[in-house]
C-alpha cells in the first residue's frame, strides 16, 4: 500500500520492461526504498537507526561467513583457531575485531532504535505488527550474540554459557532435564559448543527473514514521524529516493567512523580480559559478567536474592523477571492507551521516559559490576522502577495524562501555520 | 482488562524485588560494605608508557627484541608462549639464521614425514614455542596473550614483576588470618595478593642484552612487558596503519555524503 500521490515505477529500457513483466524485482525495490516510497518529511535523526541496524546485520553476516571458514567448532581447537585467525589469516584480526565490535555496534544501534520507539510511540496502532516483529528480532539477536560469545571458548565464553544455560534449570520439575538436553550434557562441552556454532550460523538468516517481515509490515501504514500525526497530504511526504537515501547515506559514514575507531584503535575496550584465557571448567572466574549489552537484564536477574516469602525460589523469580522485562514490550501497544503517539506532546509520559533511560543506564552499570553491595541494592531499586514503568506507569499515565495540542499536520509542524496553508493548497 | 493484569503482574515482580531489597538492606545494615583483604590492599598497576600505546602507537622493535631476550633467559624456564611461532620473530628483527638456530634448540615431537611415526626432532622456524613442563607449586600460565588477558595489560605485567614486597604490618593487624601462606609471595598487584611465582627479576645484570643496554630490573621488566604486548597483538602496527587510512577515507566520504545530503534537501524548507 502506498499514498495515492506516490510515484509509480515505469521502466524505460526494453530490458527493464521485459524484466518487470517476468519478475518485478526492480519494482519491488523502487516501492520499498526508491522513489515510490513516500516518507514523512519531518523525520529526525532517530529515524536513521533502522537503516543502520540493517547495515550492521550485513557487516555481521559477511564477516561471520569468512570467520567460519577459519574457525574450528571443537573444544580442542576453538580457542587456538581464534588465535590462528588473529595471527595467520590475512587480515583475520580485522575480521574478528570487526565481528566482535560489530555485535556491540549492532546493539548500540538497536537500543537507539527501540528507545526511539518508546519515546515516539512507534508501537501504537496501526504499527503494532512492526513493533511485535521488532521485539522478536531483538530476542533473536540476544540469542545469537550470546551463542557467538561462547564460540572462542575462553573463560567468559565457558562460564557465561554455564550461567545462562543454568537459568533453564530454575524451571520447576522439567528444569534439570531441559538443561541437560539444551547443553547435550551436564556441563558445557563439545556438544554445546558445536550446537551453538550451528545455531549461531543459522539465526542471523532467521533474523534477516524477520527483518523483511518487519519492513513489509512497516510499508503498509508507512513510517511514523516525530509529531505522531499521520500523513494527510502530499506536502507531508517526500520520496525515499533521493531524500532519505541521502540522509541515511551520510549517517552510514558517521556510523562507520565511530565503529572503525573501535575496530582499529580500541578493539578490546568492550570485551573482558578473561576471554583471552582458554576455557577451564576447573577454575571459576572471580566475576562472571556477560557482554555489556546484556548488563541491564543481568542486573535484573541478580536482583532477586531472597526466596520470595520463603516460597518462590529467588533463581526462578530472577529468570521470570529477566524474561518478563523484555516480553512486556510485546504488550506495549495495548498497555499504552494514549491516543497521542509522540512523547513530544505527552508532558508526563516524557518525564517518565527519561527516568527510564537513566534507570536502564544504572541497571547496566550494576550488571557489569561485581555481585556485592552496594551494587545489588542499587540494582534492586532500579529494577523496581523498571517494572513499575512498563507494568504500572505506562498504563496509568496514558489514562490520566492531558496531552499538549498537536499540530494540524506534518507540514504545519515543519513550516509553521501560514506557509503550511499555502503548501497544502498548492498540493 | 490487559492493563489490570499488567498492573498485578508488575506488583508481583515489584513485591519480590522489595522483599529481596528488604532483607539485603537488613544484611547491609548489619555487615556494611564488603571488607576483604583484597579490597583493602590490592593495588592498581602503576602507569607504564610504551611506544605501542595510543592510536598512533608503533612497536619499538629494539625494545621488543630486548624483551624477548628477557623472556628467553628468565621467563621461558616456566612459561610458554605457544601462540607464537619461531618464524614470527623475524618481525622483531631476528635474522633467518638466528631464528633457525633458536628453533633448533627446541625438541618437537612430530610426525616423521617418511615413516608417519611420532618422533622427536629439532624445531623448525614454522614450529610454535613448545609447552613448558613445570613441576613446582602453581600453574605458570601461557604468556602469549597475557597482556590482553589481564586488566591493565602491559602495566600490570610491569607492576607485578617489580611489585614484590613484604606483607605490610597493617595488613596483618587488620586481617590476622591473611598471612601469606608458605611457598607463596606477597604481591599487591596480584588479584588475591599471594602469588606462587617467586620474584623472577631480582638483580641488575641478570639478563645479557645483545645490544649492550644496561639490564636494570626496571629496564628488564619494561622490556619484557613490551615483548608481551607484541606476542598478544603482533598485528598492532598494521592495524593502526590500516585504521589511519581507512578512517581518513571515511571522513572524506562522510563529508562528501553530508554535502550531497544538504544539496538534495536544499529546496525543502525547514531542514
Amino acid at each position: 500500500m502506498s499514498f495515492p500521490w506516490a510515484k509509480t515505477y515505469t521502466p524505460k529500457h526494453p530490458f527493464m520492461v521485459w524484466m518487470d513483466e517476468k519478475l518485478p524485482l526492480p519494482r519491488l525495490v523502487y516501492n520499498a526504498v526508491g522513489g515510490g516510497y513516500e516518507v514523512p518529511r519531518n523525520l529526525n535523526y532517530f529515524w536513521n537507526f533502522g537503516f543502520l541496524a540493517g547495515l550492521c546485520l550485513v557487516i555481521q553476516i559477511v564477516s561471520g561467513i569468512v570467520l567460519a571458514m577459519h574457525y574450528g567448532g571443537d573444544t580442542r581447537v576453538a580457542f587456538n583457531s581464534t588465535e590462528h585467525i588473529m595471527r595467520d589469516v590475512n587480515y583475520g584480526w580485522m575480521l574478528r575485531y570487526g565481528h566482535a565490535n560489530g555485535a556491540s555496534a549492532f546493539f548500540v544501534v538497536v537500543y537507539a532504535h527501540i528507545f526511539r520507539g518508546f519515546y515516539y510511540g512507534s508501537y501504537k496502532a496501526p504499527r503494532e505488527m512492526v513493533w511485535l516483529l521488532g521485539v522478536v528480532i531483538f530476542l533473536l539477536m540476544m540469542a545469537t550474540a550470546f551463542m557467538g560469545y561462547v564460540l572462542p571458548w575462553g573463560q567468559m565464553s565457558y562460564w557465561g554459557a554455564q550461567v545462562i544455560t543454568g537459568l533453564f534449570s530454575a524451571i520447576p520439575l522439567v528444569g534439570d532435564a531441559l538443561h541437560t538436553w539444551l547443553l547435550g550434557g551436564f556441563a558445557p562441552d563439545n556438544a554445546t559448543l558445536n550446537r551453538f556454532f550451528s545455531l549461531h550460523y543459522l539465526l542471523p538468516f532467521v533474523i534477516l527473514g524477520v527483518i523483511i517481515l518487519h519492513i513489509w509490515a512497516l510499508h503498509i501504514p508507512g513510517s511514523s514521524n516525530p509529531t505522531g500525526v499521520e500523513v494527510k497530504s502530499e506536502s507531508d511526504t517526500v520520496p525515499f529516493y533521493p531524500y532519505f537515501v541521502a540522509k541515511d547515506g551520510w549517517t552510514i559514514g558517521l556510523f562507520l567512523i565511530i565503529y572503525s575507531l573501535f575496530v582499529f584503535f580500541m578493539p578490546n575496550a568492550l570485551g573482558h580480559p578473561d576471554n583471552y584465557i582458554p576455557a577451564n571448567p576447573m577454575q571459576t572466574p572471580a566475576h562472571i559478567v556477560p557482554e555489556w549489552y546484556f548488563w541491564p537484564f543481568y542486573a535484573i536477574l541478580r536482583s532477586f536474592t531472597q526466596d520470595w516469602l520463603w516460597i518462590v525460589p529467588a533463581k526462578l523469580m530472577g529468570v521470570l523477571a529477566m524474561f518478563a522485562a523484555i516480553l512486556v514490550w510485546f504488550f506495549l501497544p495495548w498497555l499504552d492507551r494514549s491516543p497521542v503517539r509522540s512523547g513530544s506532546y505527552r508532558p508526563l509520559y516524557r518525564k517518565f521516559f527519561w527516568v527510564l533511560v537513566f534507570d536502564v543506564l544504572v541497571l547496566g552499570y550494576c550488571g557489569g559490576s561485581p555481585a556485592e553491595q552496594p551494587y545489588v541494592m542499587i540494582a534492586q531499586i532500579a529494577s523496581i522502577y523498571y517494572f513499575l514503568h512498563f507494568f504500572v506507569i505506562v498504563p496509568v499515565v496514558s489514562s490520566i495524562e492531558r496531552p499538549d495540542p498537536l499540530p494540524f499536520s506534518i507540514t504545519e509542524s515543519v513550516l509553521g501555520h501560514e506557509s503550511a496553508a499555502v503548501a497544502e493548497a498548492q498540493a | 482488562m490487559i492493563r489490570i493484569f499488567s498492573i498485578l503482574a508488575g506488583l508481583f515482580f515489584v513485591g519480590a524485588l522489595a522483599w529481596s531489597l528488604l532483607w539485603d538492606t537488613i544484611g547491609f545494615a548489619h555487615d556494611g560494605l564488603p571488607n576483604t583483604v583484597e579490597k583493602a590492599f590490592h593495588e592498581h598497576p602503576r602507569p607504564l608508557k610504551l611506544s605501542s600505546d595510543g592510536w598512533f602507537g608503533k612497536f619499538d622493535r629494539k625494545q621488543v627484541k630486548r624483551g624477548f631476550e628477557v623472556y628467553n633467559q628468565v621467563c621461558a624456564s616456566c612459561h610458554a608462549i605457544q601462540h607464537v611461532a619461531y618464524r614470527d620473530l623475524a618481525d622483531i628483527g631476528m635474522s633467518e639464521s638466528e631464528i633457525k638456530t633458536l628453533a633448533a634448540t627446541a625438541t618437537v615431537n612430530a610426525k616423521d614425514p617418511l615413516t608417519g611415526e611420532m618422533k622427536d626432532r629439532p624445531g623448525l622456524p614454522s614450529d610454535h614455542f613448545q609447552a613448558v613442563v613445570y613441576g613446582g607449586q602453581g600453574t605458570p600460565p601461557d604468556l602469549s596473550l597475557i597482556t590482553k588477558a589481564r586488566h591493565g595489560g602491559a602495566a600490570y605485567v610491569h607492576s607485578l614483576l617489580t611489585g614484590y614486597t613484604n606483607q605490610p604490618a597493617e595488613l596483618l593487624k587488620r586481617f590476622p588470618d591473611a598471612k601469606t601462606p608458605d611457598g607463596l609471595h606477597y604481591n599487591p598487584y596480584f588479584a588475591n595478593l599471594n602469588i606462587a611465582m617467586p620474584p623472577p627479576l631480582t638483580s641488575d645484570g641478570q639478563v645479557t642484552y645483545s645490544d649492550g643496554t644496561k639490564a636494570t630490573v626496571e629496564q628488564m621488566s619494561t622490556d619484557v612487558a613490551a615483548f608481551l604486548v607484541w606476542t598478544a597483538e603482533p598485528k598492532l602496527d598494521k592495524r593502526h596503519q590500516v585504521g589511519f587510512w581507512w578512517v581518513g577515507f571515511l571522513i572524506y566520504a562522510t563529508v562528501l555524503g553530508y554535502m550531497s545530503y544538504r544539496n538534495v534537501w536544499a529546496e525543502k524548507k525547514g531542514h
